[in-house]
């Protein structure tokens, strides 16, 4: 059924029709809506057999959904930013248990300095979490998303993040197709928990292991979620049948075919991306765009594919890992081994910082003219804000326009003494 | 009636079973009893956590016909008892983490009326989530405080050790005064653990007005058993506490456990009563009042207190905050105290003695 409603509402929506058994609310912008809208539709009766939850921390929100899901039933939340953080112990926890629970990262920046607008860096920190992360690059893909997230976290035993830019989807208002119950009836069957906390047949969950099962538990982990790749693929398959929608997936190719450069962007800046490189086509400028949706796990073979033997790389992250480098590169880098792809790295859009037309064009103009020096680079940047302070402190500064890692290294060339 | 008198074991002072009819007896004087926690863990020897938690969730299970599920904070109960492949739990049991049990029951609790709401069945598991005093009252005490004010389905069983045991034995919130703890050592001029602090979690959990609040020990069998029993007869949210002496951190003999519990009773050290939605109900009369030096000299954690060098002073503030204890929960008196007795740390942090 079309819908012009903000996305939060879309999500809200989209997870009532997976008839959770739980909702676990704590309010940290801008994952709020959600499970405002949540709240409102088990008050009035539209969600039934669900109890909403307002606890009094996101440690909380997690742990109720632990139990909740421990407990045989399917479990809901969602958070975002330092909400994500502070349930991080949970996060954890509720991986190694395998639980299959579903939570939506409304994805934005984490402090200090505290910002609320979107970047990555919250759902990236959880990279090693053991949990599913699962981008969305449109609201409609969201809503999408979050279905077919609570078959593929139920058929693989692990719990999954729907990572969605915070504001730019949340916040947005658009059409929406939202799947009529009747047909998510029919995609995602009554929840029948493997293994739960029943008085019928008694179990311990969550025992100790030491160093004689450690090892071999975490490898059946890891092997887990390589099972998550093909599941992945057949969900999304299935769902795309009953529904006719194009969402999900591993990652989705634009433009592709015959470009020259590839851009590989996650969340809602592959619209804009989009439109920008229609119109660099339009001035003879071939740039593909994959838009990469399966974070963990990682797609290896999938990007390697999509990739193919297009020569020229770029990794738009909207993170990246201090004292390090971008957090996805590694992982592109590792899918083209033994290829002579030039990779490298884009930082824009922290902290809510728009990402432009201009932006991706800059970018890809950047890359087809052989300037990518270094493995890193900055885009948008505000060079008179940065040099003001570097000047003032250390008499050094950064050139104009995009900055590279090197350029960075520099300036501690030439502090003043 | 029999249920009336209470029955001494002789010289012992301890509440005998021999001589009620079977149907009046203790859940763990019958050879049916449960034993949800089954022998073979690994607790040490003269555990007062192992037998606190034998004895409350036998009782627990008896009063809801089975019909239990626990979810166990991090610590020494759930180290001995779920070593991986091997399982002491009798019943549906997950370990989550350490400060978060109250969640995870509230979680379980969600669970078990849907289920059986969809099921279309009546018979609703009910829930317990249990932890020592470091899971409960520092690291576990916000989701224990949101689980009361939600008045969330949970029965919160703190086995109260008064330290950090499973760690290596480290001071608490639960901690008294002039402990030694590996944290709080007996060095310096106030050797120990420090004046003035702590917090009596019995007191906040009543302030939030749910249902039941009681302390218990290990040193009475029934009351601990109707302190469960009586818990489960509520909805709601409730908590109990009981005093489970612990022979490695306190420095005593294994089998001192339980007459080391009743002496923490009869001194005043540790006031036992039940609470209903924020008002007292009942406080467990000292039988034969002792001096607190009595409960002291059996435990090495105290031993700064009882030897040649010992401080009289010291001493005194300890007899002091037993005695106020006394007076505030009424421990000698037939009455019960009809306002909320103040927690005993303020004695100290309003007197200068």
């Amino acid at each position: 059924m079309l819908k012009q409603i903000e996305g939060s509402l879309g999500i809200a929506e989209a997870v009532a029709l997976c008839r959770p058994g739980a909702v676990c609310a704590y309010p940290i912008s801008p994952q709020t809506h959600i499970v405002e809208n949540l709240g409102k539709m088990v008050k009035t009766g539209q969600l039934q057999d669900c109890e909403f939850v307002n606890v009094e921390s996101e440690f909380s929100a997690i742990s109720v959904s632990i139990g909740a899901s421990a407990g045989g039933v399917r479990a809901y939340t969602a958070t975002a930013s330092q909400g994500l953080l502070f349930m991080t112990e949970g996060v954890y926890n509720a991986s190694g248990l395998g639980l299959p629970i579903v939570m939506t990262v409304a994805s934005r920046a984490i402090g200090a300095p505290i910002n609320i607008w979107n970047d990555h860096s919250d759902s990236l920190s959880q990279r090693d979490s053991g949990w599913l992360q699962l981008f969305c690059e449109s609201n409609q893909d969201a809503v999408d998303t979050h279905i077919m997230a609570f078959k593929i976290a139920e058929e693989v035993g692990l719990p999954v993040m729907v990572c969605m830019d915070g504001f730019v989807l949340t916040h947005a208002f658009e059409r929406l197709d939202i799947p009529s119950q009747e047909q998510i009836d029919q995609f995602l069957p009554p929840y029948e928990p493997r293994e739960f906390l029943d008085p019928k047949e008694p179990i311990s969950m969550g025992a100790m292991v030491g160093p004689e099962a450690f090892t071999e538990l975490r490898i059946l982990q890891q092997r887990k979620m390589h099972k998550a790749i093909p599941v992945i693929e057949r969900v999304t398959r299935e769902y795309r049948e009953l529904t006719g929608h194009h969402s999900g997936g591993l990652l989705d190719c634009y433009n592709c075919d015959d470009a020259d450069m590839k851009l590989i962007i996650m969340g809602s800046s592959v619209g804009t991306a989009k439109d920008a490189v229609d119109e660099l086509r339009a001035q003879g400028i071939k740039a593909g765009i994959i838009s990469l949706k399966a974070f963990r796990p990682f797609p290896y073979d999938a990007v390697r594919e999509a990739v193919g033997s297009t020569k020229n790389v770029v990794v738009v992250e909207r993170s990246f890992s201090y004292g390090a480098r971008g957090i996805v590169y590694p992982e592109v880098v590792r899918a083209m081994r033994g290829t002579d792809a030039a990779i490298h790295t884009a930082v824009v859009g922290l902290g809510g910082r728009a990402v432009l037309g201009s932006t991706i064009k800059d970018i890809v103009k950047y890359c087809l003219d052989g300037r990518f020096t270094d493995e890193m680079t900055w885009f948008d940047v505000d060079t008179s804000l940065l040099n003001s302070y570097l000047k003032d402190t250390e008499g050094t500064s950064v050139p104009e326009g995009p900055l590279p890692e090197s350029a960075l290294l520099d300036t501690l060339q030439h502090v003043r003494a | 009636m029999l249920d009336a008198i209470k029955f001494y074991q002789t010289g012992s002072n301890t509440v005998g079973n021999r001589l009620l009819n079977p149907s009046m007896r203790a859940v763990q004087a019958s050879a049916d009893r449960p034993n949800t926690l089954i022998s073979g863990h690994r607790a040490c020897q003269g555990c007062g956590e192992a037998l606190g938690a034998r004895y409350a969730i036998d009782a627990a299970m008896r009063a809801t016909g089975g019909q239990l599920m626990i979810a166990n904070a991090t610590g020494c109960l759930e180290v001995f008892s779920s070593p991986y492949p091997e399982s002491a739990w009798r019943l549906p049991w997950i370990h989550s983490l350490f400060g978060n049990t109250a969640a995870v029951g509230s979680g379980l609790a969600v669970a078990a009326r849907v289920r059986a709401k969809k099921a279309g069945n009546t018979n609703v598991p009910r829930v317990i989530a249990q932890g020592g005093d470091g899971g409960t009252t520092d690291i576990g005490f916000g989701p224990l405080s949101g689980m009361f004010e939600r008045n969330d389905d949970v029965l919160y069983i703190c086995y109260d050790n008064q330290a950090y045991m499973n760690t290596g034995v480290q001071r608490s919130s639960a901690t008294p005064p002039a402990a030694r703890t590996a944290t709080t050592q007996l060095v310096g001029a106030e050797p120990g653990n420090d004046w003035g602090k702590g917090k009596n979690v019995p007191l906040i959990a009543m302030a939030h007005g749910i249902p039941y609040v009681a302390t218990a020990s290990v040193a009475d069998l029934k009351d601990l058993e109707y302190k469960v029993e009586k818990a489960m007869s509520f909805h709601g949210a409730r908590y109990i506490q009981i005093l489970v002496p612990c022979p490695l951190g306190w420095g005593s003999a294994s089998g001192n456990t339980v007459t080391i519990a009743r002496l923490a009773c009869e001194t005043g050290f540790y006031p036992i009563f039940e609470a209903e939605y924020g008002r007292i109900t009942s406080v467990r009369k000292i039988r034969q009042q002792q001096p607190v030096l009595n409960f002291l000299k059996l435990q090495r954690r105290y031993a700064h207190l009882t030897g040649k060098k010992a401080d009289p002073k010291v001493l005194a503030r300890i007899q002091a905050m037993c005695d106020d204890n006394i007076k505030s929960f009424d421990l000698l008196g037939d009455e019960i105290p009809e306002t909320t007795p103040v927690a005993v740390q303020a004695h100290e942090r309003s007197h200068e003695i």
